[in-house]
Formats: C-alpha cells, structure tokens, sequence
C-alpha cells in the first residue's frame, strides 16, 4: 500500500535515509538543513532499524566519522548546508581518492563567505567541479521536489556503492523547507555482509584490509588516476538522468535544474500562451552531465536560456554540451533572490527573441 | 655454529609478533616508533585480538602505519584520527579501535577531534607520540616543542611570547569526564617499554568496558629531527622532556 505524508523537504530527506537502510548518520547543525538531524534525533531510528546517529562538534569531524564508517563499509550519510560543505571538502577528498561509498546531502543557501540562509544553487561549480582537491569526482544528483528528495536517497546509496565513490544531493533551501506530498519507499533492511574492501577485522589467513588515499610513488598514484577516471567513464555512460518537457516541436529551450526548474517550468507555460515554442531540459544529475541529449536538442532549436540561482555555473557545462550548435544564455538570479517565471520569460525574448 | 643452526626455535628467546608485517620500517635509526608498533603489536597478539581490532593511522611520521600492524587499518586525514576513529566504533562497537597519532597530529591540527573524541568518551585508545617536533616534514615546531627548544621554524628556539606554550593534551584530556585512563609512558629503555607495554594492554582490556575513551601518551625522541644521535637524544629526552612531561598514570579507574 501507498505510503503518502505531507512532509517537509529535510524531515522526508532524513526519513528515507532511515528507509534506505543506512547504517549511520553523522552531522552538524546549519540553517537551513537543521532539520534533518533533528528528525533523526526525535525519530530516534537505533530503535528502528538500528542505525546511528550523532551529532559531530564540526562538519570536519562529521565527515571524518563518515569516512570511518564508509571504510567498514557501513552505509553512511551526512548532511548540511554550502559554509559547512566547505568544510567537508577536505573530507571528501579522500573520501573519493579511497574509493568510499557515502552519501552526502547540501541543502544549498547562498553565499560566498556566510552568505544568507535563503535558497541558492551557487554551489554547482563546487559539486561538479571538484571543491576539494585533486582530480575526483562525485555523482551529483539534483533533486526538484520533496519526492525527489526522498527517492534520491535510496538510489544514492545504490549508486554509492556500485561505484564505491561518494554521492552528493544537491537540494537547496526551497526544497529542503518546503512540504510536500511524499510517498514513502518501504524500509530496506540494512545489509548485513562486509564487503571484502571494508575494515572489519583482519581474516584469518587473508591479508589486512587498509582504506587509504596514499600513494608514495607517483607511478603509483598515476595509476590510481587512471582507475579513477575509468570508473568516471563508467559512470557518464550508464548514470546520466534528466527530464524534458515538450521539446519535441521546441524552438527555444530552458535548460535548469533543481528548484529552479520548476519555476522555469511555468515560464516554459507562460511563453507557450503566448505562442513561443519553448522546452524545458531538467538535468537530474549534473555530473554525469546530460550532455549527448542536450547536444542533440541543440541542433534543433533557435537558442538556449540557462536559469540557475547562481551567477551562471551550469550554463558552463550547457555550453561544453552545445558546442556552438546554436546560442546559450543565462539568466540568474541570487544571493537568495529566487526568480519570478515572469522575469524568466522576459529574459528568454530579451535575449533571442527581440521582444 | 653455523648461522642456521643458531637461528632454529629451540634457540629462539625473542620472536617478532605476529601482529606485525615483515616490512621494513622506515623510521629512522633510534627512533621510538619501532619500539611502540612492536609493543602494541604484542599486546594485540596477547590479548588474541588480531582479528578484532581496526587501527586508523595519522599523517606525520607513522602514516604508514598500516603497512607494519597486520591489522585491518584506514587512513585518516591529518588530525581526524579521532574522528574517524569514531565513525568506526558506533558501527562497529563490538571490535578494538585504536589510533595512532604524533604530536602534530593530534594535539595541533586535530585538537578539536582530539578533545571532543575524549569528552564523548569515545571506546576507543588513543596512542599519542609526542616527540616534540614535526619528523614527517622536516623538524618543525610542534605543538609540543619545548619553551627555548630549536626547530626549523623555531631557529632561534621556541620564544613562547610570541609562539605560544608547549600544550600539555594528556593532562588536558584527563580533565575531561569521557576519558577513563590516561597515562603518559616512554620507550627508550627496557624497563620503560614494559611499563608502556603493560599501559596499552590494560587501555585495550578497558575497551571491552565500554568506560570511555584510554589515552596512552607515549614521550618518545626523535634523533633525526633533534640532531642528535640516539644515545644523545634518549638522554637530552630524559634531562629535558621528562621534567615538563613528568611519566606516569594521570587518570585512573576508580577502584
């Protein structure tokens, strides 16, 4: 049977990592994502299920728990918001150089420095890109509802450990406080077997299992790199998601994602009233980037209008993907500002429609 | 006698712990970390937990570490030992957890994880080296460097007025309600290494308690970065660190 609640974006986002069978939570209190280890202190789900969690005395400390926990190969995740994803950066460096599976969550709020705790997607570069050191990445994945939230949990998870490399849910203050209409997966049991990468005591006649990101020689580490960068291959074949909406007989398209998306959904409405064909791509993951898609709906349109809450990161990979096809553009805006569809639709015929 | 009619059990009166690899140590001649692996290596063995027991290795000196205890390890990054080392036991409670840090490591760049770990009273053990410099990168200063004492970035000596004052983390640690035992030892003789070896194996036996977190300092020289020879510097550690970290238990059980 459905289960259906009316759930705020963090509380539903916490639920489903109880559901999803994680082992451990462990993070720090940031507006506007607090909500997410409040709900798991109240839910209290040792009791449930099992799984632990903690409230850490830094994001540092938090991640380093979650690497702890992903080198037993537990499944654990952390969750917060952009000031204190900066602070995981270092943490999740290594998490991805020791190839651990971990699921981490940022509730995106504006920046830089501290910024404002209003909705931002101006974390996108530091998701995509990299914002630790060294050459990794993460599977980034946007979610545009409070649905999405949840059921991007679980399938985190699932990738996180099919990849054995971390996942980031790249949500935002929109999302992450707003209610919505959530239907509930069904709690998965939490997995029982060890990995034979993880460290949970050293087997007889087996050799010791190490988890680490060291390598002392460079032929060594270029090697690592290497695997490293087939997985990511691996990773863009098989994993890249999105959504389209009525871009089949479309002449411009709205390329954006997360929150956002769902505004430009209705400028997308709005401009079609007025007899402007227009679509809508929505990247559910930005890295792997839907850039053979997008590519090909380049090629059939007039021009490409990029909306983000930021000051134009995504439309970086929008014009990689286009390739000079046709015309990319981008309208933000952010600090906290969210837009109007109607100063979206406005942009789109400033800038290739002459209106 | 030939050499392979000496080397054959009946003669043997001294044998390498299972618990270690045969790799080659990289540390320097006179160095005390040979002596702490091996004697933590041997209480492993002895309290036959191999098998159980999870190690997070630092940065500095020891961090590869992993390579010489042969038990399942991670590395951590520079100073979240602690950390790490916790994200472990809450999912695994049943099984030993230890770190192994130097003084860098977990009294400057990891204190918070250090003193948060140990107020959580985290069921792990805690193994602190404090030889008073940075030996990884080259002798610089350390949190622990001594007041007047030389280093790369304190050349003239540490001047405390304006680089601050050497930081006592074990009694700092025995302060808080987490830590169960605390206990400041030293290698660099026989009878100091079995006392330190009998410290590590009542801090392991603790775990099983479930009492809060052991802390086990070890006071060790490092005749690379002192430039000193080892006899020079086991003695200079005797005539000048013993006086300012005085060895002995600082934190014990309640009877």
């Amino acid at each position: 049977m459905k289960e259906l609640r009316l759930m705020k974006g963090n509380e539903a986002l916490a639920e489903a990592a109880i559901r999803a069978g994680a082992d451990a939570y462990f993070g720090y209190p940031i507006t506007p994502q607090s909500e997410v280890i409040e709900y798991l202190m109240r839910e209290n789900p040792v009791d449930r299920t099992g799984m632990q969690v903690l409230q850490a005395e830094s994001e540092v400390a938090a991640i380093n728990m979650v690497y702890g926990a992903a080198g037993c190969g537990k499944r654990a995740i952390t969750s917060s918001s952009s000031p204190g994803i900066s602070l995981k950066m270092e943490g999740i460096s290594y998490l991805a150089g020791a190839e651990l599976p971990c699921v981490i969550v940022n509730v995106v709020r504006a920046g830089p420095g501290l910024g404002t705790i209003q909705p931002s997607q101006s974390d996108y570069f530091q998701a995509v890109k990299g914002g630790g050191h060294g050459d990794y990445k993460l599977i980034v994945l946007a979610p545009a509802t409070v649905q999405e939230s949840v059921d991007f949990v679980r399938l985190a998870f699932d990738l996180a450990f099919k990849y054995r490399n971390p996942v980031m849910i790249l949500s935002d203050g929109i999302i992450g406080q707003m209610m919505e209409k959530v239907e509930l997966f069904e709690q998965q049991p939490r997995i029982a077997e060890a990995e034979e990468w993880a460290t949970v005591g050293k087997k007889p006649g087996k050799d010791s299992v190490i988890v680490t990101s060291l390598q002392l020689q460079s032929e060594e580490q270029e090697k690592v790199n290497l695997r490293l960068q087939a997985k990511y291959r691996e990773v863009e074949k098989n994993e890249v998601r999105f959504e389209t909406y009525q871009c089949e007989d479309a002449e411009y398209l709205f390329v954006a994602f997360g929150s956002c998306a769902r505004i430009t959904r209705k400028a997308m409405e709005m401009a079609r009233n007025k007899g402007i064909r227009v679509g809508l791509m929505r990247p559910q993951t930005l890295y792997p980037f839907p850039a053979e898609e997008l590519h090909r709906l380049a090629g059939q349109v007039r021009g490409i209008l990029t909306v983000e809450m930021n000051a134009g990161q995504m439309v970086e990979d929008v014009r990689l993907a286009v390739n000079g096809v046709t015309g990319v553009g981008h309208f933000g805006r952010f600090g906290g500002m969210i837009p109007s569809p109607d100063e979206i639709l406005n942009a789109l015929e400033k800038q290739f429609i002459g209106g | 006698m030939a050499e392979k009619d000496i080397i054959n059990p009946e003669n043997l009166v001294y044998e390498k712990t299972k618990v270690m690899t045969d790799k080659v140590l990289h540390y320097c001649p006179g160095c005390g970390h040979g002596t702490a692996h091996r004697l933590l290596a041997d209480v492993i063995d002895e309290l036959g937990i191999q098998g159980y027991t999870i190690g997070v290795a630092p940065v500095g000196c020891s961090v590869l570490a992993y390579y010489y205890f042969d038990v399942d390890m991670q590395e951590a990054a520079h100073g979240r030992a602690p950390a790490v080392a916790t994200g472990i036991k809450r999912v695994l409670p049943e099984k030993y957890v230890f770190t192994y840090q130097g003084d860098g490591d977990l009294a400057a760049i990891g204190t918070a994880e250090t003193i948060h770990a140990c107020n959580r009273g985290e069921n792990i053990l805690m193994v602190f080296i404090n030889n008073g410099i940075y030996g990884m990168t080259g002798g610089q200063m350390a949190p622990t460097t001594l007041p007047g004492m030389k280093s790369s970035t304190s050349p003239r000596g540490r001047d405390v007025r304006t680089m601050g004052n050497p930081l006592k983390m074990t009694e700092l640690v025995a302060q808080l309600e987490g830590t169960y035992y605390v206990t400041r030892q030293s290698v660099h003789t026989p009878a100091n290494a079995r006392k330190a070896k009998r410290a590590l194996k009542k801090a392991l036996e603790y775990q099983k308690l479930n009492k809060g977190t052991c802390f086990v300092e070890i006071v060790s020289n490092c005749p690379s970065g002192w430039k000193m020879t080892p006899v020079e510097s086991n003695k200079w550690m005797e005539e000048h660190m013993f006086p300012f970290y005085p060895l002995g238990d600082i934190k014990v059980p309640e009877k």
